[in-house]
This record gives C-alpha cells, structure tokens and sequence, in this order.
C-alpha cells in the first residue's frame, strides 16, 4: 500500500492506482468530465486537474496520473476552481451548448459541472460552429455542436462492445466523432447498435432517436456494470 | 473507379501490421497521387485496424489527399516569413488565375494548390514550389506569371 495527502487527508492506495481513484476511495470528491468508470482513463477533458505540492505545484490530470508513495495533493483550491471554471466556459463556448433547448436537458454531465463550479455565465463569445446533425440511424442521433470530444463514446465502443464504430476525424477545432469511413451512421458496417455510446456521452451529442428537449436519459453507469461482470484475461 | 486488386497488391506489404498503416496509405499516395476515400474499408481490413481509425488518420494529416491531384503541385509556403512578406497576396493571385482555394485542384486538371507550412527557404520568402522546382521573391505578378509560362509549355 502507498501513503499519500490528498486534500489535507493521509489516504491509502494500491501501487498503480489514479489520484482520482484514490480521492473516490477516500470520499475526496473531484470533478470529471472524460473520465467513466469502466473506460480506461485519457485526460482528455482537464477537469480533474489537481495540484501536486511535491511536484513544486505541478497540474495534473488526476484521472491519469498513478499516486506515488508520500505525494502531496491539492484537489480543492482557489487556483484549481478557477482553472476548472475557465476550462468549462471554454467548453461551452466552443460548441451550441444552450441548454434550453437540449434533449439531455436535466441529465447532463456538462451542466452538472456548471452548477458544481459555479459557472453562472460564460465570458467567451460562443462559436456556434453550425455542425451538421446525423440522424440517419434508425434508433440514435449525433449532434456534434453537442459534443465536447471527450471521447467516451469512441472508447465505449471500442473497449467494452470491441465493435470500434466510433473514431476521431479531422484536428484540432474542427474534429469530430465519426463513425467507419465518415460515411452517415446508418450505413457503418461495425455498428452493432448497442447504444453503449449513448449511454457513455455525458451530453445531449449521442442521443436516442425521438427524444425531445429534456426527455433524454443517460445510465454511463452501465458500461461499468457490464466490464464488472466480465471475467479478467 | 478504383481497382480494389491494386489497393490491395500495395498494401500487402503492411497486412497485420496496424502500426504501419501511416506506410501503407503513403504507399497508396505515392503510386496513385492520392488515397481515394472507397479504398479505406480496404485498407483496413489488410492492415488490420478498424475503418475509423484509417479515416481518423486521412483527414488528421494534411499530407494525405482524398482527391486525384492536378499534373503539377503548387506548394505554396504559409510560414512565418513568408507570411510577413506577402505570401496572402501571392496566395490571392494564385487563386484567382487558377479559380481554386487551398487544397484544390483546378478544373482543367493541371494545378493543385497547397498551403505548407515552411520549405525551408525563408531567405527567398514568399516562397513556392511548383512540383520540385522553387520559385522565391514572390510577388502577385510573378506568381501568375509561373502558372502561364507552365500553362504555354503545356502547349
């Protein structure tokens, strides 16, 4: 076992765990947003950033970082609330995150985080980028100017159903989740319809077909539910 | 349009080696002039990686080309340098003789322009290559000028 400080408290964790995972074991409550149980981790989102006083105040992603014996952790501060805030806004700005108007309205990850931090107007303009919709699966939906790119769904798909329907297009500003060789939805040939993408997308950018404003429902517990009952190899 | 036997032939070197599908569609580039977008299934099936993944590779590097690229290449450096000395204008001239924006290839088939980020030749900024030949000092006149003497060669 390894001895660390997380947030003033002496807690114990397994060699190879996560500051995240330690923190949750512990009780310590660190916001995520990249991050789902049952998902390898990919510190994609910087939501979980903490500061590590023995790495002179180095930020780290929590949810990819492995705890070291007698590190020294700061999860909550005026510095890390700040930071946390910007990265949000920024989030939200990027794409059309008005959630008036959203399907996951009420059962969203993104805007749990806004009211967990705080995040009572955003002060970047919005880039409301006019990304198309892909409707034409017969059960599901994407719509990017929903997506933050946490890459949950692509890491679903491949890691737990193994179908690996789900992919990153293009770079930087302008990636996209796509699905096979870019073509529409309905016509990918890995897609086994499971829906655990849907599941797994913290927004309203995977969402079942016929869903409208705040009736869509998210269980992302589920993919964790299904590689816990799996047997080890 | 695309012959499934000759995608397969230049890939075969790269069959079951997912680490190597960047070779793979470089091989296809290089042999074709670009990797046309009904091969990628393809090439994902032979290099054993999933058709996302080559899709995610195609359209995250520049390099790579979808489209058939015209008989000369024009590669037009967008580099720091060349960028204070002018390269938006030469960029505005070229556009308007060859009728295409970045990326694209003009209708008659003879010139595709690129952007590239720096040739190596900041002391002749702006600069531009022409498939291997360099063209510096560049000013709108001169630029169009390169187009027309390839274009009367042509014929």
């Amino acid at each position: 076992m390894i001895t660390l400080e997380i947030a003033g408290r002496q807690v114990q964790a397994e060699p190879g765990q996560t500051i995240l995972e330690a923190a949750e074991s512990a009780g310590i409550h660190i916001p995520t947003l990249c991050n789902l149980k049952g998902l390898s981790p990919r510190g994609a989102c910087r939501i979980c950033l903490v500061e590590v006083t023995t790495w002179r105040g180095k930020l780290v992603p929590s949810c990819a970082t492995s705890v070291e014996e007698g590190m020294k952790v700061v999860a909550h501060s005026a510095r890390l609330r700040e930071l946390r805030r910007t990265i949000l806004e920024l989030l939200f700005a990027e794409r059309n995150h008005i959630c008036a108007v959203c399907v996951s309205n009420g059962s969203c990850e993104l805007q749990d985080l806004a009211c967990e931090l705080g995040m009572d107007h955003v002060r970047y303009p919005y880039r409301f980028p006019g990304l198309n919709m892909d409707a034409s699966h017969g059960k599901y939906v994407v719509d990017h100017n929903r997506c933050v790119l946490c890459g949950r769904c692509v890491r679903a798909c491949s890691e737990v159903e193994g179908a690996m329907t789900w992919g990153f297009s293009r770079r930087g500003v302008d990636t996209l989740v796509a699905t096979d060789v870019g073509s529409p939805w309905v016509d990918s040939k890995t897609c086994t319809e499971c829906g655990k993408c849907v599941e797994a997308c913290p927004t309203g950018a995977l969402l079942d077909k016929r869903t409208s404003v705040a009736e869509q429902e998210k269980d992302p517990e589920v993919l964790s539910q299904v590689t816990e009952r799996r047997p080890r190899v | 349009m695309n012959n499934t036997k000759q995608i397969a032939e230049l890939v075969e070197p790269f069959a079951g080696k997912p680490g190597e599908l960047i070779q793979a569609l470089h091989r296809v580039q290089s042999e074709l002039g670009y990797v046309p977008l009904d091969a990628q299934e393809e090439v994902a099936e032979i290099v054993g990686v999933s058709p996302v993944q080559v899709y995610g590779v195609l359209t995250f590097y520049h390099f790579f080309r979808t489209e058939p690229c015209g008989q000369h290449v024009i590669r037009l450096c967008m580099g720091t340098a060349c960028h204070v000395r002018g390269a938006d204008r030469v960029l505005q001239a070229l556009s308007d003789e060859l009728k295409v924006g970045l990326g694209e290839r003009s209708e008659d088939g003879m010139f595709t322009l690129e952007g590239v980020r720096c040739l190596g030749a900041c002391g002749l900024a702006p600069v531009m290559m022409v498939d291997d030949e360099v063209y510096g000092r560049l000013d709108p006149n001169k630029a169009r000028t390169v187009i027309r003497e390839y274009r009367d060669n042509q014929e």
